[in-house]
Order: C-alpha cells, then structure tokens, then sequence
C-alpha cells in the first residue's frame, strides 16, 4: 500500500536471506556466553536474599583460603563519591551500606573453574540485619511506609509526599474540568499493571580484562557496547577511553541489555587477578531476580465523551514502581497513554516511586504498554456504554500530521488513520465469534528514537562494500542495511557486508534501542555511501577530464550528466574501485549525527479470544496486528518485529508477572514459573504493514520495534470483556484471577 | 572434585574429554569440546536452547551430566548441515526470516529434525506442541512454524 515516489526502488522491500543467517543455522554465531580467552576465569556473585537488609559484615575468610580463588570483592573496592544516575548503577552493580532488593549483589568471586566459582559465592558469609520492606508501588508511597533511601527525591517532588517518591510530574493543557462538563458520559477507572521481564532466551555474559595500566577489553552481549563502556568506566572511576567493548552476537534484548549490571564486576575482578580474563555468566534466576524487569503501574484514568463518540477531556495520574531507584518510565506513560487521540484539555500526573525490587530497566516502548492498558481499556468500556463502534470513535478522535500530541509537541507526518482503515478493512473483523469467544481492539503509539550514530562504509577493490555499524543485530538489521546501501549504490545485496564492530572502531552510537538501528544507522549508511559515491564520481571526472558535477550516479555506475557533459561510456563501480589505488587511493565514506527526522508509529490490534468458563483459562484464536512502519525494509523482518512485539504483549496480559513472597523474595525465578508464552499458546500473527513513508528518512523508515508491545494489553483485556462480561482491571488476567471474576459475576 | 574421563562420540566424531561429575553435558559441550552452538536459557529444563539428541533421544543437554554421554552417541546443531549442504531446517528458517536473535535457533532446530523424523507430515498444532518446550523470546513462533512445515514438506517431496 505505498504511495510515494519509491517506486523505482529494486531492493528496498524485497526478503532477501540475512547476511548472517548461516552462522545462525549452524551454531557458529558467538554469543556473550560463547566467547572465552586463554587462561580466563569464572565469576560468580554473592546476592543478597532479603529484600531490604542492612549488609553488617562480609566475610571472606573461607572463600579466600579455596585453593583457585583469585579475588574477591565487594562495594569497598569500589571508588566512593559518585552521584546521581553514575550512583545508581554503582548501587545497583554492587551493594553498599544496604542490600536493596531480593538478588541484590554483594560481593563477587573469581575463581579457576565455574562450579569452584560457585562454591566460593556460597562460602562467603555475609551477615545482615533484615529491615522492612514494600514491594507493591501504592503500599510504597503510603503513610508509614518503610523509607528505601531518605533523600533520594528530586526537585520536582513536591512537600509532603512519602520519601519513596522520587520524582513527580505534572503537565496538561486546556481545562478539563470545563472538558468534563461538557461530556454526555464521564468515567473514571483505576488500573493496575504487574512487573514483567524482556526474559530474552539468552542470559548476559561477559569476558572482562583489566591489567595494571587500568586499561581493560570486554566482550559482551548488549545491545549498546558504547553505554556498556561508558556505565562500566563511570562506576569504576575510570576513563571510558581506557576501555575497549567488543560486541557479540546477542541473544535477544528488548531493552534489558541496555544497561550495566554484572560487567564492571567482571573488570574489578580481573584487575584484582593480576589482569587474568574473567568471565561471568548469570543464570536464568540471576536474569530475572537481578537485572532490569519493568515497572509496575497503579494507574487512575478518567475520560468524558459525548454522546457521538466526541472525547471532551481526558485526565491520567500514574503511580509507577522501577526498583530501589529512580527511572520508572512514568513520563513515558504519561506522554504515550493519549497521543492517538486529538485533545484540547488533557491533564497528566505522575509520581515515581522507589520499591525493594530491582532497578527496572527498559522494555519494549517502556511505559507505553502500561498506559494504554488503561486508557485503551477505558475507551472501549465508554464505547460499549455509548453503543459507539471503538474503530470509529478512534477515527474520530484521532491524530493526524500537524496535530498537537496530547504531550506537547506536533505531530510530523503520522499513519494512525491509514492504519485504523487497515483494520477496519481487514476479513478478521467479520470473521463469526461463537459462545465465550469475544474480540478486542486497541491502539498503541510510539515515538520512536534517533540518537548519537556513526557509519562507515568502504568501497573494496572488487567494487564491494563493507559497512561498519555501532548498532547491535538484534533482528535482521544487517539485512536491512545491507539492502538500503546496497539500493543507493546499485550494486547486488550481497555485495553489501555490514558488521558490528567494537568501540574502537567508530565514533560514540548509542544502543540498538528505541527502534533506532534501522532509522538511525540505516540514515547514517545511506549518507556514508552517498560520500563514497560523490568520491567514485570526482574519480571519474577526473578521468574524463571534466567538472566533478558533471557525473552522476547512475545504477551502480557513473556517468555524464546529460549530453553537454561529455560524450563517455558509464564507468562502474567494479571498474571505478578497481584501480582507485592509482586514482588517489581507498574510498570511503562515513558519516556521524544524532540524525533528525524520527518518525513516529502507530499500531492497532485485534484479538479473538475464547474463555473458558471453566477454568478462566483464555485462548487466543485469531490475532491480527496492523502498524505503520514507514518503509519496510525488510518485510519479514519488519513482520517479525510486529510479531513478536504482540507475543510479549499477550504474555504480559495473560500470564506474566514478578510474584513476590511476603518477606520480598521473587517466587518465580526460572521459567517454569515465570511462563513466557509456549508454541501452543498461540496461534498464527496476521499482519499488515502500513506504509506512510517518514519523510525523515531516506527510504521513509520509521522504526517498528516498540509500538506492537503497547495494544495488546488493552486488547485482550476488551475482548475478554466481550467474550464473557467482565471488566479486568489489573494484569495479568491468569486463570484464577478470571474465574474469580467470573464467580463474581 | 576428581574428574572423570569420558569417552562418547559427538557428531560422528570420537571424543574425550575430562569431566567434573557436577558438570552438565551441557557445560562439557560448550567448555570442554568448544560446541557452544547449544545454548545456556535456563540450566533447568524450561527453554529447549541446550536441546541435542542423546543415542537418538531429543534431551535438554541442561539436565544431563557430562559423563551420562560415555559410550553414548551425542548429535548437536553443529552436525546438523552435511558438510557445507544446509539441513532443509536450515534453510527454510533462513528463507522464512525465522530467527531474530537466533538464540533460540540451534534448539528448535535440532527438536524440528526429530519432529519430522517421527513424524513427517505434522499438523500445524502437532508442530506448536512439539516445540512447546522450546521457548523463542523474539518471533512470536510464526514465522517459525511455518519454517517447520515447509522444511517438512519439502523433505516429503524429496522421499517421493
Ligand atoms: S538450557 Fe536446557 S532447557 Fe534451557
Ligand atoms: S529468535 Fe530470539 S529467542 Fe528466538
């Protein structure tokens, strides 16, 4: 469904085979926990088992005489003084005064073998004095509630709110109680959404070097090695030019490997070994008790419309927990939960507040998901109230370019209509629903990211090229690089080769996050390769003898321009590279920016869903997502994305969530008892990928990563409604959960 | 502890390696012989990463010990292809963009093979159950699944 200019274009949107798919298949692609060095040891981590405990003594005695243990530390071999976020990750990578939450690190041992490594963790004894705790964010910022670290609140939180919370925001425009009185309907809800994990299938891994010099090496899996660089050398008060981050393939991410956690251990203790490698590899329990899950929300929305469907005023305060430390995506929330709908009084409110639990951690269009589980879920119920279609009063009230987003800013060009007719195009829409079965309709919004980016290419003798890229391959981003430089040269895809190389190698890119790598790196290649072809082009003028504006660039070869340029056959790249060594040398281009241009992504869900009357067990029958995706690069992979992103979304809405015990220890720690969904649970994920070009991009891509996470919470909860009647209010609606329900009915 | 020596073969080859009791076949596979095609998800059971065949059987290579393998036959996603010939697994996962990460790749392919190999013509729903222990974080199973049943029918048309 293109409607542009690009039409011309003979790669962009075809599927070819990724370039790195066959070590992929073959079991060839190195992974964090694949890698390994000569003479490197094992680490293991001493974590705290209590949810909130002051850390009295550690004693190391008994590890320390193991025959094979090199070093030990804990938070005293760590520099002192640090502030603000730099302090954070410090806490977080390694306890202080205090043991924060239930898997908190405490001390760290490195050792000839893993399982001596292990042994040595648990020989190390550390004595605590066990204080109270919260776990749930409305208990946390309660009356009476313990104090997780007093003084910790910014600025923004105003006199008088509980120490816990530590910031607060508060934004809106027009007058919504003006916007309320002329409503035909008013509704308020209160929502509440539990703490989930990205629960990528590979755990973090990562081989450290430290010498004497304080210069240290690292392989690791993430998605951003130059954050990984930066978090490491700040928390061990080094320089991050002493340091050199190697990435490797990585095993899924979503956000969670954005951040530090066990690697600056890894470095402290190889400088400890005498400079000796030092691996450390968490298990499954170790990802889920202590690295970043999301935040949980306890969110109250309340909407007025008029009896056509008309949304006169809109209010949202969320209340969200991210861990013993500040960086809960409640602004997140707040700007996301209403920018599918055109507003003229909206008011936001929101607090973020500290809990005994892990530093959350970005996940998937943090904070989006939870928001429109809330708002989403209110506007289908006003809807049904109102008798109203909620596909049209979306298209009502919708956004469309130049639009003032209900956070602020206008909108650029935006598809959120051209995704709605999508969906309201779509077969699925009239497919029967037979007894307990009910459908469900969401619409989910994110902004999308640029970010620090630097791209090299160079043309090989062969009339090749290679791409150096700062952005980990996360999901096929290779491919679609390789097919946009590939397209602006004109030369075959496969003569295109895109690696991810080390911090060394280019200047500072922010991670593979935010939906960025095929917006941002592939904007930064295609103007890298157009420096390299303005070169092959003064190369062959020069040959010609004639004004270097006299050539153009023409598949995949240069040429005069027009008839008064000259009168010579085209010369192709092949034959252009082939004797650049006598012409002035290597050809090259590169090009670094925070690259303007983002384009924002709107997607829509709808879910067909069966209950079980019986067990209150919900069973997905049809699933259809329809998101603007710009350009599709790479369709499968673009379908991929939009895929997967629904997959996480339903297991967010059914089944998963972080289960704590009433001393504040995580119950479910490995995946048997936090279930993501199974093969069975799931059936088929239609898709269609609407394409409304960002005139941002070169080739008109957006970024498609994030938005699909967002809709399937409300959708679900819409269709259950459908299906059976009842309202939920608080994810993940479980079996139990919706039985009770169900009785209650 | 005092090592065992263990003598099984890997992928047709002849191997030994030393073995701690407590180690798993796993931790043999990826630290004693350099196979870390098979992957670490959960160490208990759950995700289908470490999935190899063991004299035959599809095994979590998390829950067996290293030195259960002796005298035993291992089979594992790097004696999956035929020399440089790609299994049709392989092939068709690469074809159908089945894997994001990949993470997941070397344990579903290795389940998919013995899949096809009980039962070559499976369901759609047969094939989303026999992969139910083979978690992947990143696709939604989609493309996966259909990956599978077209590998399957390709290999039908191939024994035809
Ligand atoms: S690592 Fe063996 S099943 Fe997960
Ligand atoms: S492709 Fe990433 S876990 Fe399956």
């Amino acid at each position: 469904m293109a409607k542009d200019g690009f039409e011309t274009l003979k790669l962009v949107g075809t599927r070819p085979n990724r370039p790195d798919g066959l070590d992929k298949v073959t079991g060839r692609a190195r992974y964090g926990a694949d890698f390994s060095l000569p003479g490197m040891l094992w680490g293991a981590v001493v974590r705290s088992p209590h949810a909130h405990a002051r850390i009295v003594k550690i004693d190391a005695t008994k590890a320390e005489a193991l025959d094979g243990v090199k070093a030990v530390i804990t938070r005293a071999d760590f520099p002192t003084g640090l502030t603000g976020e730099d302090w954070n990750l410090q806490e977080n990578t390694m306890a202080g005064e205090k043991a924060l939450y239930d898997g908190h690190a405490v001390a760290a041992v490195a050792a000839t073998s893993k399982l001596l490594a292990e042994q040595a963790a648990r020989l190390i004894e550390v004595t605590y004095e066990v204080l109270p705790h919260v776990i749930d964010v409305d208990a946390a910022m309660a009356e009476g509630a313990p104090v997780i670290r007093a003084g910790a609140a910014d600025a923004t939180v105003p006199e008088g709110l509980h120490p816990n919370v530590v910031r607060y925001m508060e934004f809106g425009r027009g007058d919504v109680d003006a916007g309320f009185a002329e409503a035909d309907l008013v509704m308020e809800r209160t929502y509440k959404t539990e703490a989930t994990h990205q629960g990528y299938i590979e755990p973090h891994a990562c081989v450290s070097k430290m010498g004497a010099d304080g210069k240290g090496e690292m392989w690791v899996c993430t998605q951003g090695h130059w954050y990984i660089r930066k978090m490491s050398a700040a928390v061990l008060g080094i320089e991050a030019s002493q340091l050199r981050v190697t990435p490797t393939e990585i095993g899924g991410g979503f956000g969670g490997k954005t951040t530090i956690f066990m690697e600056p251990l890894s470095l402290a203790l190889s400088k400890k070994a005498g400079g000796r490698p030092v691996k450390i590899v968490m298990s499954r329990s170790e990802v889920l008790r202590a690295t970043g899950p999301t935040a949980s929300a306890s969110m109250d929305v309340k909407i007025g419309m008029t009896k056509d469907g008309k949304i006169t005023a809109a209010r949202a305060e969320f209340r969200m927990q991210g861990g013993a430390f500040p960086g809960a995506p409640v602004d997140m929330a707040l700007y996301c939960c209403f920018a599918g709908y055109k507003l003229a009084n909206v008011h936001h409110v929101g607090y973020d507040v500290l809990a005994n639990r892990p530093k959350c951690a970005a996940y998937r269009a943090p904070g989006s998901p939870n928001g429109a589980f809330a708002v989403e879920s209110l506007v289908d119920e006003m809807c049904r109230k109102l008798g109203l279609d909620p596909v049209e009063v979306r298209l009502k009230n919708g956004v469309t370019t130049g639009d003032r987003a209900s956070y602020g800013p206008k909108f650029g060009s935006i598809g959120l209509t051209e995704v709605l007719e999508a969906v309201k195009a779509h077969p699925q829409l009239q497919a029967p629903l037979g007894e307990n079965q009910g459908r469900g309709f969401a619409v989910g919004y994110w902004f999308n990211h640029n970010g620090e980016t630097s791209v090299s290419m160079a043309i090989g003798e062969d009339g090749t090229a290679q791409v150096s890229v700062g952005t980990p391959d996360i999901g096929g981003s290779r491919a679609s690089i390789a097919l946009m430089v590939a397209e602006t040269l004109g030369i075959p895809y496969e003569d295109v080769g895109v690696n991810v190389v080390e911090t060394g190698a280019l200047g500072v890119n922010e991670p593979t996050h935010g939906s960025r790598a095929t917006f941002a790196s592939g904007k930064a290649a295609v103007e890298a390769t157009q420096a390299a072809i303005k070169e092959m082009c003064r190369r062959a003028a020069a040959e010609w003898d004639i004004d270097d504006e006299a050539v153009e660039w023409v598949n995949g070869a240069a040429q005069p321009a027009g008839p008064n340029a000259g009168k010579f056959p085209p010369m192709s790249i092949k034959e252009i590279a082939g004797k650049m060594g006598q012409t002035g040398g290597p050809i090259s281009g590169h090009h670094e920016s925070v690259p303007d241009g983002v384009g924002a992504s709107f997607g829509a869900h709808v879910v067909d869903l069966e209950v079980d009357p019986e067990t209150g067990r919900v069973t997905i029958l049809r699933y259809l997502v329809v998101q603007d995706a710009g350009r599709a690069i790479h369709p499968s992979y673009v379908e991929g994305q939009y895929q997967g992103g629904a997959a996480q979304g339903i297991g967010w809405a059914l089944n998963e969530e972080y289960v704590y015990d009433d001393k504040g220890r995580l119950s479910n720690t490995v995946f048997l008892d936090y279930r993501v969904p199974v093969a069975s649970d799931l059936p088929m994920i239609d898709t269609v990928i609407v394409e409304v070009p960002n005139p941002g991009h070169p080739f008109g891509v957006r970024g498609v990563g994030e938005t699909g996470i967002t809709p399937p919470l409300p959708a679900i909860a819409n269709a259950i409604h459908d299906a059976v009647g009842v309202r939920m209010t608080h994810l993940p609606i479980n079996p139990p959960k919706l039985l009770a329900a169900l009785k209650a009915r | 502890m005092t090592k065992v020596h263990v003598t099984t073969t890997v992928n047709g080859d002849t191997v030994e390696f030393l073995a701690d009791p407590r180690e798993t076949l796993l931790d043999c596979l990826r630290d004693h012989m350099g196979l870390t095609g098979s992957k670490e998800g959960c160490g208990t059971g759950d995700c289908g990463a470490c999935s190899v065949e063991l004299d035959g059987t599809l095994v979590c290579s998390c829950l067996v010990l290293g030195v259960e393998a002796e005298g035993k036959t291992v089979s594992t996603i790097e004696g999956m292809a035929n020399g440089s010939e790609l299994h049709p697994l392989q092939r068709k996962f690469i074809e159908h963009a089945a894997l994001q990460c990949g993470f997941c790749t070397p344990g579903i392919l290795v389940a998919a093979r013995k899949l096809l190999e009980v039962n070559p013509d499976p369901t759609e729903e047969e094939t989303r159950y026999w992969l139910a222990g083979n978690l992947c974080r990143c696709t939604g199973y989609d493309k996966i699944i259909r990956a599978v049943l077209d590998a399957a029918a390709e290999m039908r048309q191939e024994v035809a």
